[in-house]
C-alpha cells in the first residue's frame, strides 16, 4: 500500500485515496494481521472556544475542521486510516487551553492539534507542545515575533495583514490618514501589533502626537467614551482608526460607531480581528465603508472560492448548523482549511503520522487555496505565504476588495521594523534550526 | 501647518477653474457686485464653460469603470453646480446607479424601476446586463461634499441644514461661490448661520484684512470646536521662531478666538463626561437594583443574580424570535412585549429558587453563597443546552438607532437616552411598590424585625417569596436593557454581578436609594477615570477606590439608622 501511494503521481493521488481502505484491507488480510489495524482512525484534536467571548469567532472554524476532516474522510480517510476529530472546549480560558493541549496530547494521542486563536492562548499552550513535541496549526493573523518548531502558522503575519493595511490608509485611495488611533483588547496580540506599527509608523514620519494609543478589557461593552475620544482626537488632520479588537467586544464597539454617526468617509476604522462571521448579525448599513484587512474574503471571486463555499454551505445544511443560511466563510477558516489540507497532504508523502517526519513533510507542501492562488508553506519560518487583501464593509455584511497583493507575500516572522527583532532569523532548516536566532546554530 | 500651505497652493491652482477669477475678485472688492453676478446667472450656466463638459457628459461619467474617472466626474459636476445631478449622485452613494454596455446611466428607484439619470423617464432595460459602478471610501469622500453642496437647493430646511453642516467639514475653495450663493438666498436663520461660518472659513486666507478680521470672530462666535486646527496654524510659529502669520490683528483675533473654544471644549468634555457616566451608571443601577432588594433588603448572598440579567435577556431573544417569525410588521415594537415577558420569567424563576432553595438557608450566609453559586452555574448550562454556547443577535429596533449630537462632538445615542429612562421608570416603580402597595410594607416590615412582623399576622415566609421574585424579575428587566447595548451570551451574568455587588455595597446595603446613588456614582467616576487613565486601569482605579471607601465607611453611602442596623 504504501508503495502504491508513493508511486502515483500527485494529481492521481485523490483517486488513489478512495481506494485506500479496500487496498489496506488486502494489504492486511494478505500479511495476516488484523483487519482492525487498518481501520485504527487518526485521532487530530481541534482546540478552539465554543463558550466565553471568543466564541464568536472560534465556532465556526471548529465546523470548518470537521468539514475538512469529513471531507478526507470521504475520500478514504489518511494512509488507509479514517480521521477521528476529538473536539474539546477550554472555554476562552486560557490556562484552560494548556491543560487541554496536554489532555489532547498525552490521553488522547492526537497526531496534531488544529486549535487556538487568541495569541494568549497560544502563548499559554506553547509550552506544552515544545516539551511534548505535538504539532499544533495556528489559524489566524497574528503578531508574529515568534517561531516554534512545533507550530505551524497560517494564519498571517503583521506584514501580510497590518503593515500592508496601514500602508493603504496612507495612501490617496485610503484617505492620506496622518494622524492613527490604535486601539485593542489589552493583551498580547494588540500590545505587538501595536508595538510593531509604532515603528513602522514612525519610520514613515508621523509624529508621536499623532498616534493614540488605547486599550480595553475583554468583554468590555462600553465603548461612548472611546469614540467620543477619537472624534475629538481626529480634529485637524486625516485620522484613521486601526482597531485590534477580538471578541465579542466587537458588537458593541461597532454599533457605538454608528449611533455616534462615525463615517467611514471621515475616520475609516481598519479592523484586523473582523470578518464576515464577526459582523453576522450587525446592522452593517451605518458601517459601511469600514475596512478589513485579511488574506481571503467570503467575496474573492475565483473558482476554487465558489468550491468552497458551496462545500461550507452544503455542510451547514447536512449537519443543521445553528445560524443555518445565514453561516459565512473567512479568513481563519480559509487558514484552517489550508492547514487541515496541507497536514493530510504530508502526512500522505511521509506515510506516517509520527509528529517529526510529518513536520519535515509539511515544508514545501502547497495547496491551492480558495482565494486562487497556490499558497506554499515556508519550510524555514513555518509560516505561509499569503495574499494580502483590503476590503470595506458593504451593507449586506460583505466585503468588497477594494486592494490587494499580485501574489502570495513571504512572511516575516520577526519583524524588521522593532531593532531587536530586526536582526533575529526565524529557520527551522540546517544550519539555522531555531525560531530566534542572529547566526546560525551548526557552523561549519 | 503643512496642509494649509498646500490649500493654499490649491487655492492658488484653483481659481482659474472656479466660476470665473472676476468672482474670486469681487468677493473682495464688493459684496454687492458680487451677489448682482450670482443672481443673474443662474447656477448651471456658470461651470459649463470652463468645464467644456455639460450636464450629460459628466453623468456618463459617474458610470466610469475606473474609479479616478468617476472621482473627477463627481468633482466637475461640483464645479458644474447643477441640482439636476442630484439624484445621480446620492443613487451613486446608495448603490442604485446603473449602467449599460454603451455607458447609459440610470437610476434604480425604491419601486424597483429603472430611470435615466438625467431626464428622469422609466426606461425599459435588461437589469443583468446592467452593472453596478463600484464605490469605495475615496469616491465616497469625493461625493459627499458635492451631494452636501447641491442639497443647498433641497426645498427641505432639515436636509439644507445638514447640507451646511456637512460642507464645514470638507473646504474645498470652489465651494465659495455655490456658498455665496446658497447664503444669498437662505431665508431660514439657522442655516443661514452654518452657511456663513462654512464661508467664513473660506475667507480665513482672503486677502482682505477685515473679511479675515470678521471670518474669525464668526468662527469663534460659532462654537465649532472642528474648525479649531484652521486657527491654531494662524497663531503657530515657524521653525525659526517667527510668526506663520504676518499680520498681528489677526493672529490677536485668533488668540481670542481660541480661548473661548478653550472654554467651550471644557464645557463639552464635562457635559460629555456627565453624560455617559450617567449612561454607564444607568446600565449598573439596571443589573444591581435587583440585586439590591434581594442581597440588599433580604440579606440574600445571591450569586445567581447575575444569571436573572441573563435569563432576561435571553426572554428578549425569544421574543424577538417570535415578532421576526410571527409579526415581521411589529417588530419595532417587541420590546413592548419582551419587557413583561423577562420580568414574568424572572419573577417565576426567582420565586421557584426561593421556595425551592434559599428559603432553608435563612441566616447560614456561607451555604447560601454556595447554593446560589451551584443555581447559576446549572442556569448557565441549561440556557448553553437550549441556545447554544455561542452569543445570540438581539437586534435594536430602529428607533434605537443612531443618536442626536446635541454639541459639538458629543452625540447622544437613542439607546442609551432610552435606558436612562427605563431605568427612572423602573426605579420610579420599584419606589412606589416598596413605599405605597401593601406588598411594600410588608416587604419592609419582614426586613426590619422578621419576628414582629410574624406576630403581627403577616406571612413572612409570603412576603420572602414575593421579595426574591421581585428582586429577580427587576433584573430580569435589566436584562432586556442590557440586550440591547452589548452581547447576549450565556455568560452575560458573569460580566455584570462583581459589579452589582460593588454597587450594592458602596450604596449601603439595606435601601433602593443607596443603590442609586451608588451606581451613577461608579459610572461617573468610571467615566471620568478612562480619558484619564484608560479603560483598563479606570477599571482598577475604580476597584481601589471602592476597597479604601469601604475602609473608611464599612456601612456604605447610606446607612440604615436605628435598630435593625445592628442586628
Amino acid at each position: 500500500m504504501m508503495t502504491l501511494l508513493t508511486c502515483v503521481p500527485r494529481g492521481a493521488r485523490r483517486a488513489a485515496a478512495r481506494l485506500t481502505l479496500p487496498v489496506g484491507l488486502l494489504v492486511g488480510l494478505f500479511t495476516w494481521l488484523p483487519a482492525a489495524w487498518a481501520a485504527e482512525p487518526i485521532k487530530v484534536g481541534i482546540l478552539h472556544s465554543l463558550s466565553g467571548t471568543m466564541a464568536i469567532s472560534e465556532t465556526s472554524l471548529k465546523d470548518v475542521a470537521l468539514m475538512a476532516i469529513e471531507e478526507i474522510n470521504e475520500a478514504g480517510g489518511l494512509l488507509g486510516r479514517p480521521v477521528e476529530p476529538v473536539v474539546v472546549d477550554p472555554a476562552s480560558d486560557w490556562p484552560l487551553f494548556a491543560e487541554k493541549a496536554r489532555e489532547l496530547i498525552q490521553q488522547e494521542k492526537v497526531a496534531v492539534v488544529f486549535g487556538c486563536w487568541t495569541s494568549v492562548s497560544r502563548k499559554s499552550v506553547l509550552p506544552v507542545f515544545e516539551e511534548l513535541n505535538g504539532l499544533l496549526f495556528y489559524p489566524v493573523q497574528y503578531e508574529g515575533e515568534e517561531s516554534s518548531f512545533n507550530v505551524f502558522y497560517t494564519g498571517a503575519a503583521p506584514n501580510q495583514q497590518a503593515i500592508p493595511a496601514v500602508e493603504y490608509l496612507m495612501s490617496e485611495d485610503g484617505g492620506g490618514a496622518e494622524r492613527f488611533v490604535l486601539l485593542g483588547t489589552d493583551y498580547v496580540y494588540p500590545r505587538t501589533t501595536n508595538k510593531i506599527l509604532n515603528y513602522f509608523l514612525e519610520s514613515k514620519g508621523v509624529a508621536k502626537a499623532d498616534i493614540m494609543e488605547l486599550y480595553t478589557p475583554f468583554g468590555h461593552s462600553d465603548y461612548q467614551t472611546i469614540v467620543a475620544d477619537i472624534k475629538k482626537f481626529a480634529v485637524g488632520k486625516s485620522t484613521a482608526v486601526v482597531s485590534t479588537i477580538n471578541g465579542d467586544s466587537n458588537v458593541p464597539f461597532y454599533k457605538e460607531l454608528a449611533n455616534q454617526g462615525l463615517k467611514a468617509e471621515d475616520i475609516p476604522v481598519v479592523a484586523f480581528s473582523v470578518g464576515e462571521e464577526e459582523l453576522r448579525g450587525i446592522d452593517t448599513a451605518p458601517l459601511v465603508g469600514h475596512l478589513a484587512a485579511w488574506n481571503y474574503f467570503m467575496s474573492v471571486d475565483t473558482p476554487e472560492n465558489k468550491d468552497f463555499v458551496a462545500k461550507w454551505e452544503a455542510y451547514v445544511k447536512k449537519h443543521q448548523l445553528p445560524g443555518g443560511a445565514k453561516r459565512v466563510t473567512n479568513d481563519p477558516m480559509e487558514a484552517t482549511y489550508i492547514g487541515i489540507r496541507m497536514w493530510a497532504q504530508a502526512v500522505e508523502q511521509a506515510q506516517t503520522t509520527d509528529v517529526n517526519a510529518v513536520r519535515q513533510a509539511v515544508g514545501n507542501q502547497v495547496v491551492r487555496s480558495p482565494s486562487g492562488f497556490d499558497i506554499s508553506m515556508d519550510a524555514k519560518n513555518h509560516h505561509l505565504h499569503k495574499p494580502v487583501l483590503i476590503a470595506e464593509v458593504r451593507e449586506d455584511g460583505q466585503f468588497d476588495i477594494v486592494w490587494n497583493t499580485e501574489g502570495p507575500v513571504r512572511a516575516q516572522a520577526w519583524s524588521p521594523f522593532i531593532p531587536d527583532s530586526a536582526k533575529k532569523v526565524a529557520d527551522w532548516t540546517y544550519p539555522w534550526v531555531c525560531g530566534n536566532c542572529t547566526a546560525p546554530k551548526f557552523k561549519n | 501647518m503643512k496642509r494649509d500651505r498646500d490649500r493654499d497652493r490649491d487655492r492658488g491652482k484653483g481659481v482659474p477653474l472656479c466660476l470665473h477669477s472676476l468672482s474670486q475678485f469681487s468677493i473682495s472688492v464688493s459684496f454687492l457686485f458680487l451677489s448682482l453676478i450670482l443672481l443673474l446667472g443662474l447656477p448651471s450656466s456658470s461651470g459649463a464653460t470652463t468645464e467644456g463638459k455639460d450636464l450629460a457628459s459628466l453623468l456618463h461619467g459617474l458610470g466610469a469603470k475606473s474609479r479616478r474617472d468617476v472621482r473627477q466626474a463627481i468633482t466637475a459636476l461640483g464645479r458644474l453646480n447643477d441640482p439636476a445631478a442630484l439624484p445621480a449622485l446620492e443613487a451613486l452613494g446608495e448603490r442604485r446607479l446603473r449602467v449599460d454596455e454603451a455607458g447609459l446611466v440610470s437610476i434604480k428607484g425604491e419601486d424597483g424601476s429603472l430611470r435615466d439619470a438625467l431626464s428622469g423617464e422609466t426606461v425599459e432595460l435588461d437589469e443583468a446586463a446592467l452593472r453596478t459602478p463600484r464605490i469605495n471610501n475615496a469616491v465616497r469622500r469625493a461625493l459627499r461634499p458635492v451631494i452636501a453642496q447641491l442639497q443647498l437647493y433641497a426645498p427641505d430646511v432639515g436636509v439644507r441644514l445638514a447640507a451646511a453642516e456637512e460642507l464645514i467639514k470638507r473646504p474645498r475653495p470652489e465651494m465659495t461661490d455655490p456658498l455665496q450663493a446658497a447664503l444669498e438666498r437662505e431665508t431660514e436663520a439657522a442655516v443661514r448661520d452654518v452657511l456663513a461660518v462654512a464661508l467664513a472659513q473660506m475667507q480665513l486666507q482672503s486677502e482682505d484684512q477685515t473679511a479675515r478680521l470678521a471670518a474669525i470672530r464668526l468662527i469663534g462666535e460659532s462654537g465649532n470646536l472642528g474648525l479649531r486646527p484652521q486657527l491654531e496654524a494662524l497663531v503657530a510659529t515657524q521653525e525659526d521662531g517667527s510668526f506663520a502669520e504676518d499680520d498681528p490683528e489677526v493672529r490677536a483675533a485668533a488668540e481670542a478666538a481660541l480661548s473661548s473654544f478653550e472654554r467651550t471644549q471644557f464645557l463639552i468634555n464635562s457635559l460629555g463626561n456627565l453624560f455617559y457616566g450617567t449612561s454607564l451608571g444607568s446600565v449598573l443601577l439596571l443589573a444591581a437594583l435587583g440585586l439590591g432588594i434581594t442581597f440588599g433588603l433580604m440579606g440574600v448572598i445571591n450569586m445567581a443574580h447575575g444569571e436573572m440579567l441573563m435569563l432576561g435577556a435571553y426572554a428578549s431573544y425569544v421574543v424577538q424570535g417570535v415578532f421576526q417569525e410571527r409579526f415581521p410588521a411589529w417588530f419595532d415594537w417587541y420590546l413592548a412585549v419582551a419587557v413583561p415577558a423577562a420580568f414574568g420569567v424572572c419573577l417565576l424563576t426567582g420565586m421557584i429558587l426561593e421556595r425551592g432553595v434559599i428559603r432553608f438557608l435563612y441566616g447560614r450566609p456561607l451555604e447560601t453563597l454556595l447554593a446560589t453559586w451551584g443555581i447559576s452555574l446549572v442556569l448557565i448550562q441549561s440556557v448553553r443546552l437550549i441556545f447554544g454556547a455561542q452569543n445570540v443577535q438581539v437586534a435594536n429596533p430602529a428607533w434605537l438607532s443612531g443618536g442626536i449630537e446635541v454639541l459639538y462632538g458629543v452625540v447622544l445615542p437613542y439607546s442609551r437616552l432610552a435606558i436612562i429612562l427605563f431605568v427612572a421608570l423602573v426605579v420610579g416603580l420599584v419606589w412606589l411598590i416598596l413605599q405605597r402597595t401593601r406588598l411594600g410594607v410588608q416587604v419592609r416590615a419582614v426586613t426590619q424585625n422578621r419576628p414582629m412582623a410574624a406576630c403581627m399576622g403577616i406571612s413572612a415566609g409570603r412576603v420572602d417569596m414575593w421579595t426574591f421574585g421581585l428582586g429577580s424579575g427587576i433584573a430580569g428587566l435589566g436584562g432586556v436593557a442590557l440586550s440591547q447595548i452589548g452581547n447576549v451570551g450565556p455568560e452575560l451574568g458573569r460580566l455584570y454581578i462583581v459589579d452589582s455587588f460593588m454597587v450594592v455595597v458602596l450604596g449601603g446595603v439595606g435601601n433602593i436609594a443607596g443603590t442609586v446613588v451608588g451606581a451613577l456614582s461608579l459610572g461617573l467616576v468610571n467615566k471620568i477615570l478612562e480619558p484619564v487613565a484608560g479603560a483598563v486601569l479606570g477599571k482598577i482605579g475604580v476597584l481601589i477606590f471602592i476597597v479604601l471607601f469601604i475602609q473608611q465607611r464599612p456601612q456604605g453611602l447610606f446607612a440604615l439608622k436605628g435598630r435593625l442596623a445592628e442586628s
